[in-house]
C-alpha cells in the first residue's frame, strides 16, 4: 500500500515536471515573439502587432492551462 | 473537476513552508510554475502595449517643410537637414542635374550617421561598414537589412519641399 502511494507521488511529480518543461518552452517562444514584434514595431512595421498579440495571448492561455493542470495534480496529491 | 487546491485551514505560511519533506517538492514546483505563468502574462501585456502604441501611431502626419533652393546643392553634392523634427537628421543628395533624393541619416542597423561617399557613389555607415544605394536607399553591404527611410520630396518652383517619410524603399 505504501509502495503504491510512493509510485503515485513519483508519477505526479513527473507529470508536474513535464508540464513545467512545456511552460518553459512556451515562455521562451513568447519572449522571442515579444522581442521580434517590438523590433518590427520600432522599424515602422505596425502590421505585425495584432498577430503577435493574438499568438502571445494564445501562448499565455496555454501556459495558464498547464498551470491549472499542475494545480489539479497538486490538489489530487493532497487528498487524504 | 476541481481546478484549484482546496484552501487549507492552516495559515498560508504553514501551507507554503511545510514541515514534511514530501510536500516541499510540490511547493517549490507550484511556486516556480506560478512565477513562469506570471512572466508569460507580463509578455502578453507587453505585446498588448505594442498593439495599443501601434494603433495610436498608425498614420503619422508629417509637416510640409522647405529644404533648400534647387541651385544650392551641386550635382553629386549633399546637404544635411532635419526632418520631421529637429532631432531627426536627414541627408539630401543631388544625383543628377534635375534629380534629388533624401534619406534619413540614421543607419537601419544601429542608428549611426550615414554619409555620402562620392568615390563609391553610395551612402556608407562608418560603424560596421554598411552601405546603401543612393537610388532607393536599399542595403548593399554590411549588417543593415532594411532600407533607409526615404524623405518624400516635391519641387515647388525652385524650392525642394519635404512632405513625408516613406519607410520601404
Amino acid at each position: 500500500m505504501e509502495q503504491k502511494t510512493s509510485q503515485s507521488a513519483t508519477r505526479s511529480v513527473t507529470a508536474i515536471d513535464g508540464a513545467m518543461a512545456l511552460i518553459v518552452i512556451l515562455l521562451i517562444v513568447q519572449i522571442w515573439l515579444v522581442s521580434a514584434t517590438l523590433e518590427t514595431y520600432l522599424a515602422g512595421h505596425h502590421e505585425t502587432a495584432l498577430p503577435g498579440t493574438i499568438i502571445s495571448g494564445a501562448i499565455f492561455l496555454a501556459c495558464f492551462g498547464l498551470y491549472l493542470f499542475i494545480e489539479r495534480i497538486d490538489a489530487e496529491s493532497h487528498k487524504p | 473537476m476541481k481546478l484549484f487546491r482546496k484552501p487549507s485551514r492552516e495559515p498560508l505560511w504553514r501551507d507554503e513552508f511545510s514541515v514534511f519533506s514530501g510536500e516541499e517538492k510540490y511547493v517549490s514546483r507550484r511556486q516556480f510554475s506560478k512565477f513562469l505563468v506570471l512572466t508569460s502574462l507580463g509578455m502578453f501585456v507587453g505585446n498588448l502595449w505594442i498593439l495599443v502604441r501601434s494603433w495610436f501611431s498608425r498614420q503619422p502626419s508629417y509637416p510640409v517643410m522647405a529644404i533648400t533652393h534647387v541651385d544650392e546643392v551641386p550635382v553629386r553634392g549633399v546637404k544635411l537637414f532635419q526632418y520631421p523634427t529637429p532631432q531627426e537628421q536627414c541627408i539630401l543628395l543631388r544625383t543628377g542635374t534635375d534629380t534629388y533624393v533624401a534619406y534619413s541619416q540614421k543607419c537601419t542597423h544601429l542608428s549611426c550617421a550615414v554619409f555620402y561617399s562620392a568615390a563609391t557613389n553610395r551612402l556608407e555607415c562608418p560603424c560596421h561598414n554598411g552601405a546603401f544605394s543612393v537610388h532607393d536607399g536599399s542595403p548593399l553591404q554590411g549588417p543593415p537589412r532594411r532600407p533607409l527611410p526615404r524623405v518624400v520630396l516635391t519641387r515647388k518652383g525652385d524650392v525642394l519641399v519635404a512632405t513625408g517619410i516613406q519607410l520601404e524603399g
